[in-house]
């Protein structure tokens, strides 16, 4: 199987993943306000799950653009280190060019399955992305538009779907890793921290979450090199 | 909000997003060396994932214990291996037959 295909169908489970959270997706911004057409282009464009979810609020007050900015950077810092994370793995041929276009499609997940490459080639790359970025847009265009006649029960358990898939994401990994058990019990403390402790739970989400992050890591990274 | 606010907004959500994956992306093309960088780079998306869960996700559904159920059910179905859309849709199925239970009553 060439490398496109391989990518394409290694990306379909992450399609339908995002189906369920960027439904609810669809449904928050409809109502909450904007058009259909509106949410569906939000996520053709930004594809990411944080930084849409807190980005609709944001616009729902006219002239923040700087509250916008620092936002939308403190949530999604992260994909800087998973940029930098997945450029070394990325096979000779995926030069400047593709990486203007192709790094468009890092997100979370798949980011954590292109890492699972020992190489990541460009048509590797542009086959994964396929999938998750359909199924972000239609999800989105589904939950605009279908959200209105669906229960409050059921809004309320997709809510859940984008975690569940971040749990997915991290248990298989704590599993095979001492150390990401640790990092990842340090993270969810701070989080916690910043989400309850006077003072710190002023700090706003995006940028806690950042300054949590960045900490676990750096103290896993302290205490558990990786082997070389 | 009015057209011209909505895409302003759009503009700086969607290029901050873009900007912030690519340049990097693009800037690094060197082998990192540096162990301390390596072994952080290599944790770095768990920490983000975990600090993204708990506790927002306590609070993502109509109750803080179905949500409970629902990260319980992901947490186990995870740790079997299951893939992203099975757990993730097994979370919200139990959330919404966790929220039923009261009604029963």
């Amino acid at each position: 199987m060439n490398n496109f295909k391989r990518g394409l169908k290694a990306g379909i489970p992450i399609g339908l993943g995002y189906l369920s959270v960027s439904f609810t997706f669809g449904i928050m911004a409809v109502s909450t306000g904007f058009s259909w057409w509106q949410a569906v282009v939000i996520s053709m464009t930004t594809l990411t799950s944080a930084g849409q979810f807190s980005g609709i609020k944001t616009m729902l007050i006219p002239g923040q653009y700087a509250e916008m900015l620092i936002s939308q950077f403190t949530i999604n810092i992260r994909y800087s280190f998973m940029s930098i994370s997945l450029s070394q793995k990325l096979a000779p041929q995926f030069k400047s060019l593709s990486r203007w276009l192709l790094g468009f499609f890092i997100t979370d997940e798949i980011f954590a399955v292109a890492s699972t490459e020992k190489e990541v080639t460009r048509s590797y790359f542009g086959g994964l992305a396929v999938a998750p970025w359909f199924g972000w847009t239609l999800g989105t265009l589904s939950g605009a538009l279908l959200g209105e006649v669906l229960p409050e029960q059921v809004m309320s358990a997709l809510s859940l779907a984008i975690y569940g898939m971040f749990v997915a994401i991290i248990t298989p990994e704590m599993k095979k890793s001492r150390p990401i058990v640790v990092v990842v019990i340090i993270a969810v403390a701070l989080s916690c921290a910043f989400t309850y402790i006077p003072g710190l739970k002023e700090v706003s989400g995006g940028l806690a979450i950042s300054i949590c992050a960045i900490a676990a890591a750096g103290i896993g990274a302290a205490l558990f090199p990786v082997k070389e | 909000m009015d057209n011209t606010e909505f895409w302003i907004y759009l503009l700086l959500m969607a290029g901050s997003t873009y900007l912030v994956r690519v340049i990097p992306f693009v800037l690094v093309k060197k082998k990192i060396e540096n162990r301390f960088i390596k072994s952080f780079l290599t944790y770095i998306p768990y920490a983000v994932l975990a600090a993204m869960t708990i506790p927002s996700a306590l609070f993502a559904t109509r109750y803080v214990w179905s949500a409970a159920i629902g990260l319980l059910v992901a947490l186990i179905l995870g740790l079997k291996g299951k893939s992203l859309t099975v757990v993730a849709v097994a979370a919200c199925a139990a959330v919404f037959l966790a929220e039923l239970i009261p009604m029963a009553f």
